[in-house]
């Protein structure tokens, strides 16, 4: 495998940065002029991402190290296959999202907006540094960063709970990670003496110097302390980081953060462990069991949740668990659809959650029992929410169909029948957890209390432009992503054959 | 010429000056900041002379008044206290020059008096660490812990009291350590550490050399506040001036572990300390609990020096733990929490002055709402506790990081897992300052109306003489994190006792 050395993966990541900076110091001065550098920062790196897909295709590796501490312990960037989609959907979306925010913030007139751009733009900073780390200690690095700067967005109101509920965010991310993944990670270091990624896993490598025992309970520690994946039974954080403003919940909590923990959780699988060992050992088999597990618990949930965000919120962590359970029956198609499966729930997911902050703009609506006829009122906001919804549950031609596709067929490959059994039951649970929304908002009346001028009853009112057109867009894209998937495939494709070597 | 006489520089020139700045007190109180000021200056570059030399050409030996060991008193510097040296007097510049206004506020008419003591005090500190005389040790471990005792005498009205109970068990402690170089000159005839260091292997059986090694184990597990010895600490510290909090914090408790070291590896042999007597996994259990007690007695306190105070004890535990794992990386990371510790209390114990001085602020009620009053003394707050906690990239993770190695390479697990369970624990200590500081519970009334003008108005930051000493203080810690390899790979490594 061919390898670049370029500063471009850096360059994506201080884009961010240096716009944190400047937004910091604009300020409320000037809030054109300060959320010019947020759309600016989001569209160069978003450039400098895409600019990197062409060496990608033709199968090479960008690597760049920016700091060697000490012999095995260094912050080195080196973007693949795998990195590549993470990194452009995260900062596709943030160009969207950020138009979404504008509109959001100052419909809602926020306080402390200076702070929210600014840690935004620090957390999507982090989140492509864990998209591009070439080791499990960047990733750790970029991880607690993201941990960190994230926190003062889910506390963003100040109400008792909201920090309330950040308190919970905390705990959840940060207790976990420093008491099992970095333990783990210790000991990653112990047996193999470095942490570098390696195709075909690093203690796969490594084996010799430690007991099936151990390689068990690292491999249950790295699962335990990503606990920004949602797995159940450490999931409590993601409902109650739903008190965060929806922009915040759309692209922090649909995309960048869960996301940046099934990435790590792909990586683990992949490139720490590797193929090879996990099936010697069994422990795949296992955590698809587990992802199957909160798949359903999670939906089942979700079907009892009138708050449309905690709704949501559940739905996400049911299908985090998709990608978990993809990478985790370690056959190439499942691998496939997992790695498809991060891109095609971004862009459903993140629509949701764009219509129900929509909703709250517009109508100050929260629960799902109150949204009655709001289609006749929102009309393209409730039409992306379809879009997002079928999408979700798989239906053809959204995206949705494609990852779920090529997770069943993983799931033959690797002859487990109750995976797709339960990949049958979520689509079901999905269906019925989705459409009663869209049946209501289009089909139902509108409740009583907006009778009383009936000449407005049929009126169009919707969220501003500056949130609804990203919220179409996005509807769009999970449609566009049926239509046109072979471009991820491809990618996903040379993801795949770095890590099983065949076809 | 000048190089040569460093050694002698560093130590007799700020005992010349603590005696001038008394003098000088008469006349003018302005000067004596300044003197102090040269004083600490010059030490400090004599430091960095003295670890240049060591970098280059070894360890040095000092013969003071050129009179030979083991009759005269011998300074030796190898890199670990060439390393110290440099800590030592590195730390207390930004802290005298942060004393100025603290002082001026807190302690009005003793001006010269107090810097008589710190110059004092830093001149105690340095010769602890420079001397290669057990006896000469203790003389100026007396100097320093005396002068210590007064500077602490000076805080609010509790403080005498504390000081007393701390100069009572201080003086214990240091009759121990006393009574541990009387036993081994007893046995041998020397007070010259290395010296000793070669009479001492035939007499390892003997019980007077185990009761002196006790002895010396004790005394100083007193005076670096090593629990369950550490009972003086939260009273003497908290309740000092603020300057002297954040000078001892950083400094008293790492001399105390540098000299452990010292009395571990270089007096008696590893093999003696490690193999012949179970010191070293004693030390472990009790280091594990110390991080355990330091922690969650921090989570209880309501006083944020008090809580620094408990956190103290714990990364004391930290510093044993790495020691007591015996191996080349517990060490390594031993060593570099020494430095690191140095930095990061000095930042939390100058913020949490600084805030004092500006608002009067004492305990975590009090700090609600305080970034918008002082954003970037909290910004450094933020820093500081997240080396505390260990989040990279700070420095705090990389000590940490050879410490958990340390401790797993060693296979002891529970060691390990105690490690990053008071971590976890210091976050929750933690984070239950910052979200008061930086998240007020409603009631701002910044909610309905955009916070422009808000912040503008109200902001209320500390004056530049206590700032910069804290972003010095905050730049340490950030590099210290990212050049931990080179500091490692050019002086820590020379400092790992041989058959680690």
């Amino acid at each position: 495998m061919e390898i670049i050395h370029s500063s471009r993966p850096a360059l994506a990541i201080l884009v961010s940065l240096i716009a944190a900076f400047l937004i910091l110091i604009t300020g409320e001065r000037s809030r054109n002029l300060r959320e010019f550098w947020t759309i600016l920062a989001s569209v160069v790196k978003f450039s400098v991402v895409l600019s990197m897909v062409p060496f990608i295709l033709e199968g090479k590796v960008i690597e760049y190290t920016v700091l060697s501490i000490s012999p095995g312990l260094s912050v080195q960037f080196r973007v693949d296959a795998l990195g590549i989609i993470f990194g452009l959907t995260a900062s596709f979306l943030w160009i969207i999202t950020s138009f979404y925010s504008i509109g959001y913030v100052r419909s809602l007139k926020e306080h402390a907006q200076t702070r929210y751009f600014v840690c935004f733009a620090v957390a999507l900073s982090a989140t492509m540094g864990v998209a591009f780390s070439a080791n499990m200690f960047t990733t750790f690095l970029f991880y607690e960063i993201i941990t960190i700067c994230t926190f003062p967005l889910v506390a963003h109101k100040e109400t008792p709970e909201a920090i309330q509920g950040a308190r919970k965010y905390l705990t959840y991310l940060l207790g976990t990670s420093i008491a099992f993944q970095l333990l783990a990670v210790f000991m990653t270091y112990h047996v193999a003496g470095t942490l570098d990624f390696r195709y075909e896993g690093l203690l796969n490598g490594a084996r010799g110097n430690a007991t099936d025992m151990l390689l068990i309970i690292i491999f249950i520690l790295y699962m335990a302390g990503i606990t920004k994946a949602a797995m159940m039974p450490l999931h409590g954080w993601l409902p109650a980081a739903m008190v965060a403003p929806t922009p915040v919940s759309a692209l922090l909590h649909a995309v960048a953060v869960v996301k940046t923990g099934v990435f790590v959780v792909v990586k683990v699988v992949l490139h720490i462990f590797g193929i090879n060992l996990l099936t010697q050992l069994g422990l795949g088999t296992a955590l698809a069991y587990f992802a199957c597990v909160t798949i359903v618990v999670a939906s089942v949930i979700a079907l009892t949740q009138d708050n449309l965000k905690r709704r949501l919120a559940y739905s996400t962590i049911s299908q985090l668990s998709y990608v978990i359970l993809g990478v985790a029956l370690l056959t190439p198609s499942g691998i496939t659809g997992s790695i498809m499966h991060i891109t095609i729930h971004a862009f459903g997911k993140i629509t949701l959650f764009f219509t129900a902050g929509a909703i709250y703009v517009a109508t100050h609506k929260t629960n799902v029992s109150e949204l009655d006829g709001i289609g006749r009122q929102m009309p393209f906001t409730m039409g992306a929410f379809t879009l997002g919804a079928l999408s979700m549950i798989g239906v053809p031609p959204l995206g949705g169909f494609i990852s779920k596709w090529y997770l069943a067929l993983g799931a033959i490959e690797a002859e487990q029948l109750p995976v797709i059994i339960v990949l049958a039951a979520s689509t079901l649970l999905n269906a019925g957890y989705f459409l009663p929304i869209v049946y209501a908002a289009f089909f139902k009346e509108p409740a009583p209390e907006h009778h009383h001028n009936p000449g407005q009853k049929s009126k169009i009112q919707e969220a501003p432009v500056l949130m609804v057109v990203p919220l179409v867009l996005t509807g769009i894209g999970a449609f566009v992503l049926f239509l046109a998937p072979t471009f991820f495939l491809d990618i996903a494709r040379i993801a795949l054959h770095a890590v099983v070597g065949g076809n | 010429m000048m190089m040569e006489h460093l050694p002698a520089i560093i130590i007799v020139f700020p005992l010349i000056m603590a005696f001038l700045i008394n003098v000088a007190g008469w006349w003018s109180k302005k000067a004596c900041f300044y003197m102090a000021l040269l004083a600490v200056t010059v030490s400090f570059l004599a430091s960095l002379g003295i670890l240049n030399t060591v970098l280059q050409s070894g360890t040095i030996s000092y013969r003071f008044g050129g009179w030979e060991p083991p009759w005269g008193i011998e300074y030796v510097i190898d890199h670990l206290n060439a390393f110290m040296l440099v800590i030592v007097s590195g730390i207390t510049l930004p802290v005298v020059l942060y004393s100025k206004k603290s002082i001026e506020q807190e302690l009005p008419k003793k001006i010269p008096q107090f810097y008589t003591l710190f110059t004092l005090l830093m001149m105690g500190l340095l010769g602890i660490t420079i001397t290669g005389d057990a006896f000469n040790l203790y003389v100026l471990l007396e100097i320093a812990s005396i002068t210590g005792y007064a500077l602490i005498g000076l805080g609010d009205e509790k403080a005498p009291l504390a000081s007393f109970n701390y100069l009572i068990i201080g003086t214990i402690g240091a009759c121990f350590y006393l009574l541990g170089v009387g036993y081994l000159y007893i046995m041998t005839g020397s007070l010259n550490m290395a010296d000793l260091a070669q009479r001492l292997p035939a007499l390892y059986s003997s019980n007077a050399v185990m009761a002196a090694f006790a002895f010396f184990m004790v005394g100083i597990a007193i005076k670096m506040a090593f629990f369950p010895l550490h009972v003086w600490l939260p009273d003497a510290y908290s309740h000092a001036p603020s300057t002297v909090s954040a000078y001892v914090a950083c400094t008293m408790t790492k001399v105390g572990a540098y000299v452990m070291i010292r009395i571990m590896f270089t007096v008696f042999e590893p093999s003696f300390s490690i193999q012949l007597h179970p010191v070293t996994t004693i030390f472990g259990w009790v280091a594990a609990a110390a991080m355990m007690y330091g922690c969650i007695l921090a989570v209880a306190q309501n006083d944020l020096k008090r809580m620094l105070c408990y956190i103290i004890i714990a990364e004391v535990g930290y510093i044993v733990m790495g020691i007591s794992a015996a191996n080349r990386m517990g060490f390594t990371g031993a060593v570099l929490h020494i430095l690191n510790d140095a930095f990061m209390m000095a930042c939390l114990f100058l913020v949490v002055g600084a805030i004092y001085y500006k608002t009067g602020a004492k305990t975590i009620g009090e700090y609600r709402g305080l970034f918008k009053k002082m954003p970037f003394t909290s910004m450094s707050f933020a820093v500081g506790a997240l080396s505390v906690v260990g989040v990279p990239p700070t420095c705090g993770f990389f000590s940490k990081w050879y410490l958990v190695l340390g401790t797993i390479n060693a296979e002891q697990w529970v060691f390990a897992a105690a490690l990053l369970a008071s971590s976890l624990l210091s976050a929750i200590v933690f984070f239950r300052v910052l979200q008061n500081m930086f998240f007020a519970p409603a009631a701002s009334s910044s909610h309905d109306q955009g916070s422009e003008s808000h912040v503008q108005e109200k902001r209320h930051e500390a004056p530049g003489s206590m700032l910069i000493p804290i972003f010095v203080t905050i730049a340490g810690i950030l590099l210290l994190g990212v050049f931990s390899g080179q500091i490692i790979e050019m002086i820590i490594q020379y400092t790992v006792p041989e058959g680690f």
